[in-house]
């Protein structure tokens, strides 16, 4: 088998007992970048010379007889909105190209622990504010599917890597959509943990209440097994969970044998009809109609505020995010323009943040500053966190009717390149169905279903906060039901 | 009505230190317009008795032992500065040279 459509659980096996080296497998997945990285334009930076000699050393621990951690061997793509040690880190932004961080992540480190080879950084909407990736200052990145189409956002250089075979793992962050609709529009798995169930030390903050990384995978399995990689408390994250991880890896094992017999399944209402693409409402329908057949309740749920969750998001998110991007200031880190010695700080901080930041940033910071000025705080702020307390009062609702909710990823499949970016509310709405589990908190999951006219469509499975496990049962079941209808793994049927 | 004029835009990109151009004034208060008519909609719901979520997680006062760790070194936190002096970072002037 190639190396490069192996799962991470395959090459993490095949390693440990010595049937391929972890260099062979680095290898092989930096001559698929060479090969398909021009086109798709998913990395940023690669390491190769830091993950070749993290490939050597794992190689020599286990000719030395040494016990090999769970995922050793296994090549990841990096989301270059975490920040890595002596490696560039640029958030997708000229205001911080060239900068290079004195330390790593907390899921960096966990990472490395576990055995993780990271093979370079990938391509986001600046600072993760986009659904497409075409808000990086560095280039689109295309999706693997359909080159002339977006990959998603902002995630979208990891769920590109990933579906392109250029490393079977990737970290993407989420926050209101940024992990789950990548992963939809490019036919792989794709989950947002609980927040706080997962660091956010070493996360460059957007919007600090709603961020959380990660896993990506073209497996249900390998996106548990990233998952129990960098979860767990860290003191380093003061909104870092106390509370033990479930077992994501035994749930998605357990899931597998598509047996749902005891599970309700929740339908939300809101959720479909007008404005959803017909071919994704009927593969989400065709996936719903199989997983009654695998023995689950299905029930549909009324959830009347996840109306009003694109305008709490598009409130909260930006007024987060003018706070979070004052640290840009040209002091510090990054770019700083026009100090010839006579301008002022506050004119030097302006022409570089003018200079440094993309339309999409700047529109943002602009919206976040106008909500939360005098004035206008209660209107618009004060009432977006109120909507979020009642998206969470009706999740609480909705499970005590059902274990888990189910809705399509994304409205629509993968969109053109260029189609939306100069209608910033089309492309927002791209995010409808994965905002309301970033505003509530709770974890999601983005699971392959099918296809329309080609293209994959991604079934959101939404569980009670720390309940993650729930997300990946109903996955696997999923990922077990669809591959049997389509007579082979979702992504098989890629023309790439 | 719109609910943002362009002089408002003007005025919120100076409080947060963008110095943006004259077209790109013209582009955002349009398109702010938009966004700001679409999130209204969050002002018809929310009653006075609903408490506001600032945050999911039900955390306060985080703790944690008061003991000296290890810092990062002067000299790894400047090398990516703009511009660093004496072990620290140089900033431009920040006072008038009369003041």
């Amino acid at each position: 088998m190639q190396p490069i459509t192996m799962t991470a659980a395959q090459i993490a096996d095949a390693v440990a007992q010595g049937q391929i080296s972890a260099r062979e497998v680095a290898q092989a997945h930096f001559d698929q970048i060479a090969s398909v990285d021009t086109e798709l334009n998913a990395f940023l930076t690669l390491d190769t010379e830091g993950a070749l000699a993290a490939a050597d050393a794992i190689d020599s621990a286990r000719a030395d007889g040494e016990k090999l951690p769970a995922l050793a061997g296994v090549p990841l793509a990096l989301k270059d909105i975490i920040v890595t040690k002596d490696v560039e880190t640029t958030a997708a932004s000229k205001i911080l190209k060239g900068w290079v961080p004195p330390y790593d992540a907390t899921i960096v480190r966990k990472m490395r622990a576990a055995g993780i080879v990271v093979l370079g950084k990938t391509n986001l909407d600046e600072f993760a504010m986009g659904s497409s990736t075409e808000n990086s200052a560095f280039g689109a990145t295309r999706n693997p599917w359909d080159r002339t189409r977006t990959p998603g956002g902002s995630s979208g250089g990891s769920s590109a890597a990933v579906a392109g075979y250029e490393a079977p793992l990737a970290i993407g962050t989420d926050t209101g959509g940024s992990i789950r609709q990548p992963a939809a529009v490019t036919g792989i798995v794709g989950h947002k943990p609980t927040y706080g169930a997962v660091s956010r030390y070493g996360l460059i903050a957007f919007s600090s209440s709603l961020d959380q990384a990660g896993p990506f995978g073209r497996t249900v399995l390998d996106a548990a097994l990233l998952h129990e990689a960098i979860a767990g408390h860290d003191p380093a994250d003061s909104t870092s969970l106390t509370a033990p991880a479930p077992d994501v890896v035994a749930a998605a094992r357990e899931g597998a044998d598509a047996d749902l017999t005891g599970l309700t399944v929740g339908v939300v209402t809101e959720l479909g009809g007008a404005g959803y693409e017909a071919g994704v409402s009927a593969a989400v329908a065709a996936t719903i109609a199989q997983l009654s057949n695998a023995g689950a309740k299905v029930v549909e749920i009324s959830c009347p505020s996840f109306d009003y969750a694109l305008g709490a998001y598009y409130l909260i998110a930006p007024s987060e995010a003018s706070s979070n991007l004052a640290k840009f200031d040209a002091v510090r880190f990054g770019l700083r323009v026009g100090d010839n010695g006579v301008a002022s700080l506050e004119e030097v901080m302006s022409q570089t943040r003018d200079a440094g930041f993309g339309a999409e940033v700047k529109r943002r910071i602009i919206l976040g500053t106008y909500a939360l000025s005098s004035g206008y705080y209660d209107a618009y702020y004060g009432q977006a966190q109120k909507v979020r307390t009642l998206i969470s009062r009706d999740f609480s609702k909705a499970f005590e009717q059902c274990d888990v909710l189910v809705s399509p990823t994304s409205p629509t499949v993968a969109f053109p390149l260029g189609e939306r970016v100069d209608d910033p509310m089309a492309m927002y709405a791209a995010d409808l169905c994965t905002l309301p589990a970033s505003l509530a908190g709770t974890p999601a999951i983005s699971v392959p279903c099918g296809l329309s006219e080609g293209l994959p469509v991604g079934l959101q499975v939404m569980a009670p906060a720390f309940a993650d496990d729930r997300c990946y049962r109903v996955a696997a079941a999923v990922e077990t039901l669809t591959t049997a209808a389509l007579g082979k793994p979702l992504l098989a049927h890629s023309t790439f | 009505m719109s609910t943002i004029s362009r002089d408002e835009v003007a005025h919120i990109a100076r409080l947060a230190r963008l110095a943006v151009t004259e077209e790109e004034l013209d582009v955002f208060a349009g398109q702010l317009d938009v966004i700001l008519t679409s999130v209204q909609r969050v002002g018809e719901v929310a009653a006075d008795e609903i408490p506001p979520t600032s945050h999911v997680v039900p955390l306060t006062n985080v703790l944690r032992p008061d003991e000296p760790g290890e810092c990062l070194a002067p000299g790894d936190v400047l090398r990516s500065a703009p511009a660093a002096e004496q072990n620290r970072f140089r900033v431009p002037r920040i006072l008038d040279e009369e003041a």
